[in-house]
């Protein structure tokens, strides 16, 4: 079953930067962008599996620390001319307090 | 509220390209409608010999297909030419009383091969050589007849030439002209060309005129010239040249001279039409190669978009012939004047052939045959109109890529086969990536980068990516000089630009800046953000604020970050001196957090690798060591050998000037890494000669050598100046950083910066201006001042979010 599991404030997570939770099957990576949106995405790059929490992000994408993969947060998907995809989580902000559905 | 209208004439290369530019930076302005008399979608104009040559298909070099255009909301008029323009009404008249009113026009008609005006031109099997119709009518009669004569020995002759031969066909080639591609090649590199596709079965005829072409039952049969002799041919094609198609232009009394004559904003005379393409006439020069194309395109993508900025100033063009196995390059004036003078090298047994020609110390010119290695530097210089000063004698022997690494030390992509590895980080193949260019229509080194990884990494295979862009583009591919380039595709400014503005304006964030130049994207990218990012605060020390979201991951955790998401520890060992104390508390630290790996780095101190995220701050708790900045564009090491204190040889203490320079700079950010050594005498342990600023002792001082590099490409660091003391040393070294710190661009190291701006300016600035240095060596000192161990900051703060990881509460 899945359920909203609170994670943290927004105030927790810089903007233009991301945090990693713990989940329970993998790690989940939050973003914030410069609106104050969150994204949710598999901690893995499609690529080989970078990090993509400690990329830079900006314009919507996160770019991979490291090769340089770039990932749109919106689409989980590698903006062309590169392939391939990372798993979505849902998210909501309410409150300020930022929750996770898992 | 309701879109301009934009109506495109041509749907070739130049007007496409001028389209998705548009596209790009305002898709929603236009309402755009095309017209291509051409019964095609926008193909790659250029492919057509190897299509010619039955090395490629028609679908194969498509570049827009239809679904393009739809996808774009483009209006497109296939088959369709347009008769007039009632500029008045703003209204384009086509075929079949077809018209659409227009805001603005786009002309992009290209050009038309030009006929001999000689009796027998309309018989059949005379055709130019301009289209896929042309191509396919070559194919054609190739299956059919045996006697192919290609009037017009340049590119485009050549190219077909080679083509029908390959087809089956015999071939001969006529030309007026004394040798092969005279407006390309001089005499002696023409000739080599001749004996080469001779060889593989061209015949050539020339300095003869051609008379007439004689014809039998309508078609063609034979070929007279003027001193009588006749030949017989089934198949004429005709490549004396091109003219500007300006008719329409013309007819609507837009002012024409050869061309369509444009300003820099690519604006005819009439405001509402623009113009692009080999149609033009720009400061009096027309063009018939892609790369000016695009160029002109982008600029008048911007003037179109409405924004204003970017002049076309003209492009400089550079040859290649896509003959495979054919190797030549030319560019600029190669016959030079009374004022020029030439360096040539000149092997006519190993069938290479190169020239070079300068006036006032600046390359001018130069045609390369059989080994074209180092036409993109040549052209780079020349372009640049740099000043060879102290290169002159090493032009001819190129630009070194010996220390080139990973690719088994090759330099010359020609003597490749298909299935050679050229990029040795991402595997890629040389056949995969001419197949790229060809197929996916890729035209510069960043789209090869995007599309097929080639060359993006770390860069060394650069030149050999350049080198099959040219050969298989034939010219079209034009370098860009890293002073040319914008920083990335979120805006059209230079790295100068950016800089000088942050200068100028005080800008002292990255929100003002991007505000202030017009940033495209909202926030950037992880291109421009971090290059920003230090151009703020090495010009605004202590004011410009560091923003760590737009540091790269090392710098913002200060660690290195490894292929599994762990990272590594590397702690200062000043001047790669350690004592039993320091090894006491790294071994407790490894055993502690069970650090899988521990080893000496090659710059001389331990490396704690596979450390967990999490663990970083209580790790550096517990070293107690200043960070070693390992992760950073910043100062790495400063390496020294053992010197007086030891060494039988010694003439100067190394470790003591060594101990002192890093711990002066040690916390020194820059445009990329720095690194540094001092050597106790000529043997030169520390390995002086290969890094950013290198420092040899002798008996009598100092000898201070810089812009050294021993990564990607092996370079021998440059003589800069003898000094006696170490505060001299000091002195004159962090003085050299300064200036990088100051003038470089981002990521471009010390040997880089140098090779742009040459040695004799920094020694100018720095060496000859004793003012100008003891201020250089001030700011770095004012810069440097205050600024604390990264690690110890972490350590000390209460916070410490970026480090650990959220966890989903129940
Ligand atoms: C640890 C070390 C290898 C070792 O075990 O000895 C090392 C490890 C890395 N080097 Fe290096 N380099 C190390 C000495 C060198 C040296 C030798 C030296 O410094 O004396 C060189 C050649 C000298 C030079 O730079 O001029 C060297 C030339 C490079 C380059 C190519 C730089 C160039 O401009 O050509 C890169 C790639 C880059 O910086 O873009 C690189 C990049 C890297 C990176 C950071 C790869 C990366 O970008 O993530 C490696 C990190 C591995 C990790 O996971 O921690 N490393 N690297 C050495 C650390 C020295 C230190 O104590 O700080
Ligand atoms: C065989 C061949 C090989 C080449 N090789 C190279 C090379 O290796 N490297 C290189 O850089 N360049 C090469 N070129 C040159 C390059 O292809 C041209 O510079 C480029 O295509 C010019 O682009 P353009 O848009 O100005 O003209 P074009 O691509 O010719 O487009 C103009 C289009 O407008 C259409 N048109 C004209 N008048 C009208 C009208 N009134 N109404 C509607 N449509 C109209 C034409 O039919 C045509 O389709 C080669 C050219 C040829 C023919
Ligand atoms: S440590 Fe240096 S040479 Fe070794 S794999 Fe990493 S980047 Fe390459
Ligand atoms: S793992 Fe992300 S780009 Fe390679």
């Amino acid at each position: 079953m899945e359920n909203w599991h609170k994670v943290c404030e927004l105030a927790d997570i810089p903007q233009l930067g991301a945090r990693v939770v713990k989940g329970k099957n993998c790690d989940i990576a939050l973003f914030r962008d410069a609106g104050d949106r969150i994204y949710a995405l598999h901690d893995r790059c499609p690529h080989k599996g970078g990090p993509l929490s400690q990329g830079i992000v900006g314009n919507g994408r996160v770019t991979c620390p490291l090769h340089g993969m770039t990932i749109d947060l919106e689409a989980g998907r590698a903006v062309s001319p590169d392939e391939g995809c990372t798993d979505r989580f849902e998210v909501k902000i309410d409150q300020g307090i930022v929750y996770l559905l898992v | 509220m309701q879109k301009l209208k934009l109506v495109v004439v041509g749907n070739g290369m130049a007007g496409m390209r001028a389209v998705e530019e548009l596209l790009k930076i305002a898709p929603d302005l236009y309402d755009i409608t095309v017209f291509g008399a051409e019964p095609h979608p926008n193909y790659n104009r250029i492919m057509l010999s190897p299509v010619l040559a039955g090395e490629q298909k028609f679908e194969d070099i498509i570049l827009n297909d239809l679904a393009w255009y739809e996808e774009n909301g483009i209006r497109l008029h296939l088959g369709k030419k347009v008769l007039k323009i009632n500029r008045k009404e703003r209204v384009a008249e086509a075929e079949e009383g077809f018209s659409v009113e227009y805001d603005r026009l786009l002309l992009a008609t290209g050009s038309s091969p030009f006929i001999l005006p000689i009796p027998g031109r309309d018989l059949d099997g005379v055709i130019p050589y301009r289209d896929i119709s042309d191509t396919q009518a070559m194919i054609d009669a190739a299956e059919k007849y045996r006697k192919a004569v290609v009037i017009g020995g340049g590119l485009l002759g050549l190219e077909a030439a080679n083509g029908l031969r390959q087809r089956g066909m015999d071939v001969t080639v006529v030309h007026l002209a004394p040798w092969l591609m005279e407006r390309q090649l001089d005499r002696t590199a023409g000739r080599m060309l001749q004996r080469e596709l001779e060889k593989r079965g061209l015949e050539f005829m020339l300095e003869r005129k051609t008379e007439a072409l004689l014809g039998k039952e309508g078609r063609v049969c034979g070929v007279k010239f003027s001193d009588g002799e006749e030949i017989p041919a089934d198949l004429v094609v005709m490549a004396v040249g091109i003219k500007p198609n300006t008719q329409l232009a013309e007819s609507a009394g837009i002012h024409c001279n050869r061309g369509i004559v444009v300003d820099d904003t690519m604006q005819t005379f009439d405001p509402k039409i623009y113009a692009v393409g080999e149609c033009v006439s720009h400061r009096g020069t027309s063009y018939g190669l892609v790369a000016p194309l695009f160029d002109m395109a982008k600029v008048c993508a911007n003037h179109l978009a409405m924004m204003g900025i970017g002049r076309y100033a003209g492009s400089y063009t550079a040859t290649k012939l896509k003959v495979t196995g054919v190797d030549l390059f030319s560019a600029g004036n190669f016959d030079g004047d009374e004022h020029s003078e030439e360096i040539v090298l000149n092997d006519a047994a190993g069938g290479v052939y190169k020239k070079i020609t300068i006036r006032d110390g600046k390359i001018i010119g130069a045609v390369l045959y059989g080994d074209t290695v180092d036409g993109q530097w040549y052209f780079r210089m020349l372009k640049e109109k740099q000043d060879i000063g102290e290169l002159r004698g090493h032009l001819m022997f190129g630009e070194s890529h010996l220390g080139n690494a990973g690719h088994e030390g090759r330099v010359q992509a020609s003597n490749m086969t298909d299935d050679m590895e050229v990029c040795g980080c991402n595997g890629v193949c040389k056949g995969t990536i001419a197949r790229a260019i060809k197929e996916k229509g890729l035209f510069t080194l960043d789209e090869v980068r995007k599309h097929t990884k080639a060359s993006s990494s770390c860069g060394s295979c650069t030149g050999l990516v350049e080198q099959i862009l040219a050969s298989t583009l034939g010219g079209g591919y034009s370098p860009k000089t890293s002073a040319e380039k914008p920083v990335c595709a979120c805006t059209e400014h230079t790295h100068d630009d950016v800089r000088c503005a942050i200068r100028d304006e005080k800008l002292l964030s990255i929100s003002e800046t991007m505000a202030f130049m017009n940033w495209k994207t909202p926030n950037g990218c992880a291109t421009c953000r971090p290059a920003l990012n230090y151009y703020l605060i090495s010009t605004w020390p202590h004011e410009a604020a560091d923003d760590p979201q737009s540091r790269f991951v090392n710098e913002r955790v200060h660690a290195n970050i490894q292929k599994d998401g762990t990272f590594s520890v590397v702690p200062r060992m000043y001047g790669g001196i350690t004592n039993p104390k320091q090894l006491h508390k790294i071994a407790d630290v490894a055993e502690k957090y069970n650090v899988p790996m521990v080893k000496v780095t090659g710059g001389q101190r331990i490396d704690l690798l596979g450390v967990k995220r999490e663990d970083l701050p209580a790790i550096w708790a517990d070293l107690d060591m200043p960070s070693g900045y390992a992760y950073g564009k910043s100062i790495r090491t400063v390496k020294t050998c053992v010197g007086t204190e030891f060494c039988r040889f010694g003439t100067q203490d190394s470790t003591g000037l060594g101990i002192m320079l890093e711990q002066a700079f040690d916390r020194m950010w820059a445009p990329h890494k720095v690194k540094m050594a001092v050597s106790g005498c000529p043997r030169n342990c520390a390995e002086s000669t290969i890094k950013d600023v290198g420092i040899i002792g002798v008996d009598s001082g100092w000898e201070i050598y810089v812009a050294g590099n021993g990564g990607i490409k092996a370079e021998v660091s440059q003589f800069f100046v003898k000094v006696k003391t170490r505060e001299e040393a000091m002195e004159y070294s962090g003085a050299f950083l300064q200036l990088y710190r100051e003038e470089a661009y981002y990521l471009e190291r010390t040997v880089h910066w140098i090779g742009r701006v040459g040695l004799d300016y920094a020694k100018s600035r720095i060496v000859e201006n004793d003012e100008n240095r003891r201020a250089l060596y001030q700011r770095l000192l004012y810069a440097l001042s205050g600024e604390r161990d990264p690690w110890k900051n972490i350590v000390e703060s209460t916070k410490k979010p970026l480090f650990e990881s959220l966890v989903v509460e129940a």
